[in-house]
């Protein structure tokens, strides 16, 4: 028998409340995260790929949000039946989460310093000087150049890039086993973005951690994920091996999205082809494939009888596809442009 | 190359914001956004600006339409000097040269119908009737690619690919020869992006429209223009056929750019260079070459004289002093 992975989710529903009814953002959504591995969580706003991430580390506001059923198993224990108390203990010393926007999650009236010793004193009961000293390694680990001398600037003082360096040397101060990413690299510019990338690489080498990495840039995925799942309306609609979901996307979603994105290792003056249409309403969703309104290869009767599950169409290699579609199938539906 | 006179000409380029301080509110320092930049737009091409934040870029395109009064330097629109044009004509030239906005939450008002936000320039403008204004604005929702009856809505109702699309439709409905594009496509979801670059090319083919297109998005300015101008802290660092630029950088910022975009291709491995290092504050840039800090390549004469922006090779401008040896 193989080892249990160290997070598995199972069949997981989220579920916002709001004046226009019941938003589905989750829908029986089930995963694993092996220790050590990159996993990369791809779609697009309203996908779902972050609702999921706050319900892992069970920060879903509720109300209006619920999580309305299914399992998530981490090393063994059911997240979601954890005490609260239980489940301070696993935040940000187990599990750590770093966020899109390090303007916003720095906390503006405290010392760079002061943040980092918190969590230390907190979770790894140090002394306050201990505390400080590891603060300094830390931020030396993620690059901050005289990081003992930082230690008492307030958050302003930092740019950008360095802001989100500081979220992951807090992120990583307690040796979590996993770390949630959640689009780290958005807000900054790309020069910085492939300097943070380079540096979650580099210490996930180092450190052995776990990633699952949030975003809605495909190439992000493609430059560090082991494996990728592909999110829509709330669904994971194809998951696999890094390498085979971008050579043989087997969901019309991923395929059309690998369409649709201009490419430079692509031949010149190629017209894009964009996904028709828009993502559906998560308010009173109907039980057929979700993507079917925006699909070339829509097969009335079929695709809208069902949702299609996920299933296995290669090894290791799983999409939410009732037909055999591949890179190579002509399209069939109607004419794909609608710009 | 066609010997016809470009559509705008701009010329040493400056805007510099002051930073206030102390009691008197005194100006302590300049904010260099934009210092000294020269460039053309030909008629019916798509001039891609990129850059990163603070670079210059979107200054650049508004100090071109007039909306910040430049500091210095100067800009032709067809003949007509912009930054000196009196109040009037300056009016008259803002039919011909329109912006769409990067953020279609916050562009369009709220309170109003789409089809009075369309119509909102012709009437300014003076253009047609109360009745042929509803025409116009019907045909013109009709080019974005939106329903007629989308006219009595309200913004709320629509997405932000929509959104754009409105946006699109308020320049495009005063036809004018130039659109600024400012971050068209980086509030929008991937797969409707495309939508939108499509729309801007199928409408520049149908009205022989001109864009100057600014964005960060290297692939997408790459996808859509003719050619790139690069820019960093307020200078323009090199510029080239898209093509030639992409292929054959000559500023190694530009190579570093290039190498640092994420290309969604888990096989493609390339030699990526990693900059080191923040961009410097525009208050007080580098002296010498402004890049220099960064630059891998950086030799004594970088940290003292400031690179000239010359023609390296037939229409690829650059402005370091190894352009021929970036490879």
């Amino acid at each position: 028998m193989a080892t249990s992975p160290l997070l598995s989710v199972e069949h997981l529903e989220v579920q916002f409340k709001t004046q226009d009814g019941i938003v589905r953002a989750v829908n029986d959504v089930s995963f694993h995260v092996d220790r050590g591995e990159t996993l990369g969580i791809v779609g697009e706003s309203g996908s779902g790929k972050s609702v999921t991430a706050m319900s892992l580390m069970r920060l879903i506001p509720n109300p209006p949000g619920k999580i309305a059923g299914g399992r998530v198993m981490f090393d063994g224990e059911d997240l979601l039946q954890l005490s609260e108390p239980s489940m301070r203990h696993i935040r940000g010393n187990r599990i750590a989460m770093i966020f899109q926007d390090p303007m916003t999650s720095l906390n503006p009236v405290l010392t760079i310093g002061r943040q980092i010793t918190e969590s230390l004193e907190l979770h790894l009961k140090l002394s306050h000087r201990e505390a400080r000293r590891r603060a300094v390694e830390l931020l030396q680990m993620v690059g901050i150049p005289s990081a003992d001398r930082r230690l008492d600037d307030y958050p302003h003082q930092f740019s950008g890039g360095m802001r989100q360096r500081v979220m992951i040397a807090m992120g990583l101060s307690c040796n979590p086993e996993l770390l949630i990413a959640d689009e780290p690299t958005t807000a900054l510019d790309v020069t910085i973005q492939a300097q943070i990338l380079e540096l979650i690489k580099r210490l996930q080498q180092e450190l052995g951690t776990a990633v699952i990495i949030i975003t809605h840039d495909l190439g992000v995925v493609a430059g560090m994920a082991d494996r990728v799942q592909v999110m829509y309306a709330g669904r994971i609609v194809e998951e696999g091996l890094t390498s085979e979901i971008f050579a043989q996307p087997r969901m019309p979603y991923t395929i059309g999205l690998l369409r649709s994105i201009p490419r430079l290792d692509d031949e010149q003056g190629r017209k894009l082809n964009p996904i028709r249409g828009l993502p559906p309403d998560l308010i009173n969703l109907p039980q057929i494939c979700p993507f079917s309104p925006r699909c070339d290869y829509f097969q009335a009767g079929q695709c809208d009888a069902q949702v299609p599950p996920l299933r296995d169409v290669a090894p290791d290699h799983r999409a939410a596809c009732l037909f055999d579609i591949t890179l190579q199938t002509p399209v069939t539906a109607g004419d794909p442009v609608s710009a | 190359m066609s010997t016809e006179r470009p559509l705008i000409e701009v010329r040493d380029l400056v805007k510099h914001f002051p930073v206030r301080g102390g009691v008197l509110r005194r100006t302590v320092a300049q904010v260099k956004a934009v210092d000294g930049v020269s460039f053309d737009i030909r008629r019916g091409e798509t001039l891609g600006l990129v850059g990163e934040s603070g670079c210059g870029k979107t200054t650049t395109g508004r100090a071109i339409l007039r909306l910040e009064q430049a500091t210095a330097g100067s800009v032709t629109f067809d003949g007509t000097d912009v930054l000196r044009a009196p109040a009037r004509t300056i009016k008259a030239l803002r039919r011909d040269m329109q912006i769409v906005f990067q953020d279609p939450y916050a562009s369009l008002d709220p309170r109003i119908t789409i089809g009075e936000s369309i119509a909102e320039g012709l009437e300014i403008h003076r253009i047609g009737t109360r009745a042929t204004r509803v025409d116009m604005v019907r045909e013109v929702l009709g080019k974005v690619g939106l329903h007629p009856s989308s006219m009595a809505r309200f913004p709320h109702e629509f997405s932000g690919g929509q959104r754009q699309r409105i946006g699109i439709a308020r320049a495009l409905v005063l036809n004018p020869k130039l659109i600024v594009c400012d971050e068209p496509v980086s509030a929008l979801d991937v797969s409707i992006q495309s939508q939108v670059l499509n729309l801007l090319r199928a409408l520049q083919a149908e009205f022989g429209l001109t864009y100057l297109f600014i964005a960060h998005n290297l692939s997408v300015v790459e996808h859509i223009s003719n050619r790139v101008g690069v820019m960093y802290l307020g200078k323009l660092v090199e510029l080239a056929d898209r093509r030639e630029l992409f292929r054959r950088p000559r500023h190694p910022y530009t190579r570093a750019l290039i190498s640092a975009i994420p290309v969604a291709n888990p096989e493609h491995r390339r030699e990526r260079i990693i900059l080191q290092g923040d961009v410097p504050s525009p208050i007080n840039p580098p002296g010498g070459c402004r890049f220099h800090p960064r630059c891998w390549m950086a030799q004594e004469i970088c940290r003292t004289v400031e690179p000239a922006f010359t023609q390296r090779a037939p229409g690829h401008w650059s402005a370091c002093h190894f352009a021929d040896d970036v490879t």
